[in-house]
């Protein structure tokens, strides 16, 4: 056994948003190549994006991904009112988290409900595991359709919203709008809290990342539209550094540039570092239910991601409700913003739900886009999910083949990667020689 | 057909996801259509995948490699009806934006190896490639529209689905018009109807994120925008060249447009 080598790949990894693969090479009974493959086709939108209006970047860049293109907007708007050198109002900002509120609520919920119990319940999808689990799911899918009701009346439609624009909002919700919502928002948190108890009871596999996690942090909120670069490392730098820290590679085997912490190599962006980093600015619901799930502090057991995702829901319903109940209609949907006076830069990062998301944008003052940069969470991760890839097959290679793959498979799910967002699905290959 | 559950499968060329994701934002519907068909291939969703042929497949995205070219072809051979969901499959979507300009600028512009990248030139509409049997617009598309495309195939029946324009939409929902109104640049009188008319609900002009009606005056309108919102050739062309770039009415103004300079 330990001269053989052997080649383990997966083509075409399944619950996962889009097309990817897993390559792994063993030799000697030590794993010599780990990769994951995203070999979704390029759709160049940094280079679409030159010549495009300062104004257009929001609905463009949500195109990038049919699951949280809420979170292209909100990255995209805060870049841009930086190049022009705008704040947008409190209230227009909160506005903004509530409606972020809904993609998180929505996205997290497929993933925990659809894609990713099924793992643990060992089921092929979320529509058979209904069969056994048949109140589970019907209270997962209710879940995910308060978040994306919160996104249709914030934004018009749950799939690529209208409704966001550089400065606001083209139009803001009426009382009456916001009062339906808060009529189903406390179900909505109950079942949310359920739903942490629910996957906090499945049985996770042993597992401990030792990488840096990195995410914003806030002095007041759980992050999602404001805050400071930090990381478990003591990193904690202004957004407008963050070129300065971090890099991107090209390699050959994936249409996803590869980040990485200058000078310290890989780091995992996501729910596990949002919540290492800020676990105690959770709504207090969300903060004892952590606690009851066992979850500590800092949590770096990668299966245990789907437990935090449940958490973030719960904080999200609690957090949706205290922004309604606060609500006061701003004067205007939206502040004038003017193209700059001169050529300029603008920076923005926020939480999508996979984790940090950065845009920088190069504007003339004709309002033209020249350049145009976009950090997706799934391309940051590639490097901690092929090391995990890489742990989890040496502590496997007695596993027959069949479990082997499901094993490799079950790694890249807990990361919940977005091949749409990083290349703008997997295929597991594992070579053994 | 009848003695067995109709076999549904998905499948995905360039694109965001958005348009499978209807699916699964069908909260109240999914367990209903897993009851009604076998889903039989949804990599998206689910693990297992039954072997074709496939009763209906549904097709998201566009083609923009080589190798996307060839599986096309492979879905088609094992699909009775092939329907495209959403503007990458049925006009190139925004990724087609690239027909206009030079691909390798355009990689250089990404990817630090060029030489690493595979992709055509150009990003087609499915149609290009092979037969469709129903294109179902919108960036994306409508779940209503979707599970009505659906319901009428799955009984033999043609979809009812409305190739008029915007405006009629407008009308019926009673939104005042927020170009004559208010000014507002919008593509309503040459867009599809599907989405229920919703940027002018919120006080926006339509985008076009349907694509044209049926028989489009893009001329007519473009002129609007220059003579009496004051528009330049350009940003009427820019307007024109979103997530239908590809579709033919909007193309062949927005070229227009560009000659005008």
């Amino acid at each position: 056994m330990a001269s053989r080598t052997r080649t383990i790949r997966i083509d075409g990894l399944t619950r996962v948003e889009g097309h990817g693969s897993v390559y792994v090479k063993v030799a000697g009974g030590r794993v010599v190549d780990a990769e994951l493959r995203l070999f979704e086709a390029p759709r160049l939108f940094e280079a679409l994006l030159a010549g495009r209006q300062f104004t257009e970047a929001p609905d463009i860049t949500a195109r990038i991904c049919g699951i949280c293109p809420v979170a292209y907007q909100m990255s995209a708007c805060q870049a841009m009112e930086d190049a022009c050198a705008v704040t947008i109002p409190e209230p227009l900002r909160e506005l903004r988290r509530l409606l972020y509120c809904g993609e998180w609520i929505e996205s997290h919920t497929l993933h925990i409900y659809l894609l990713h119990a099924p793992d643990f319940l060992g089921f092929a999808d979320g529509i058979t595991m209904a069969r056994d689990h048949g109140e589970a799911v019907r209270r997962g899918l209710a879940l995910k359709q308060v978040g994306n009701e919160i996104v249709t009346v914030l934004g018009g439609r749950e799939i690529h919203p209208i409704n966001v624009r550089v400065g606001g909002f083209y139009r803001v919700p009426t009382r009456a709008e916001l009062a339906g919502l808060r009529e189903r928002l406390p179900r909505a948190r109950d079942a949310a809290l359920e739903t942490v108890r629910w996957v906090a009871g499945f049985e996770f596999p042993e597992a401990q990342l030792d990488c840096e996690l990195v995410a914003l942090r806030h002095p007041t909120e759980y992050p999602m539209n404001a805050g400071r670069l930090a990381s478990t490392a003591g990193l904690d730098i202004p957004v407008a550094e963050i070129e300065s820290r971090i890099e991107e590679e090209h390699l050959r085997y994936t249409n996803a540039l590869h980040a990485r912490l200058k000078e310290r190599g890989a780091y995992l962006t996501g729910p596990l570092a949002r919540y290492a980093l800020n676990a105690e600015r959770l709504s207090p619901m969300a903060r004892a239910a952590a606690a009851d799930a066992g979850l500590g502090a800092v949590c770096r057991n990668p299966y245990e991601a789907i437990v935090v995702r449940a958490v973030e829901v719960l904080h999200a319903c609690e957090e949706a409700i205290r922004i309604i109940d606060a609500y006061e209609a701003p004067d205007r949907p939206a502040i004038a913003v003017p193209p700059p006076s001169h050529p300029a830069v603008g920076k923005g990062c926020t939480e999508a739900p996979r984790g940090m998301l950065y845009h920088r944008y190069d504007v003339g003052p004709d309002g033209l886009i020249t350049a145009a940069r976009i950090v997706p969470p799934t391309s940051q991760n590639q490097r901690v999910i092929e090391q995990d890839l890489r742990a989890a097959v040496e502590r496997s290679l007695a596993l027959p083949r069949a479990d082997l793959e499901r094993t490799c498979e079950n790694v890249v799910r807990c990361y919940d990667p977005c091949i749409s967002c990083a290349t703008h699905f997997l295929r597991l290959e594992l070579d053994e020689t | 057909m009848s003695d067995r559950k109709p076999k549904l499968a998905v499948w995905k060329f360039a694109s965001c996801d958005g348009c499978q994701l209807s699916i699964l934002d069908c909260e109240d519907e999914l367990l209903a259509l897993a009851g009604r068909v076998t889903i039989a291939n949804f990599p998206e969703a689910s693990s297992t995948a039954v072997r074709g042929p496939y009763d209906i497949s549904l097709v998201e995205g566009s083609i923009t490699t080589a190798e996307d070219r060839k599986r096309l072809a492979e879905v088609r051979q094992v699909s009775r009806l092939l329907v495209t969901i959403g503007a990458c499959a049925t006009a190139g979507g925004i990724q087609a934006l690239r027909n206009f300009r030079d691909i390798q600028e355009c990689i250089a512009r990404v990817y630090a190896r060029p030489d690493y990248i595979d992709t055509l030139a150009t990003s087609t509409a499915i149609a290009e490639h092979v037969t469709v049997d129903f294109e179902l617009r919108g960036c994306p598309v409508s779940k209503t529209q979707l599970l009505e495309v659906l319901s009428a195939l799955l009984v033999g029946r043609k979809p009812a689905v409305a190739t008029d324009s915007v405006c009629v939409e407008c009308k019926r929902r009673g939104t005042v018009c927020v170009m004559v109104a208010r000014g507002e640049p919008c593509l309503g009188p040459v867009t599809q109807a599907g989405c229920g008319a919703l940027c002018p609900a919120y006080h926006r002009g339509c985008y076009g994120c349907f694509g044209p009606m049926e028989t489009p005056n893009a001329a007519s309108l473009a002129a609007w925008w220059r003579e009496r919102l004051g528009a330049t050739p350009a940003h009427v062309a820019r307007a024109l060249r979103t997530y239908n770039a590809g579709a033919e009415a909007f193309r062949t103004q927005a070229d227009a447009e560009v000659a005008r300079g």
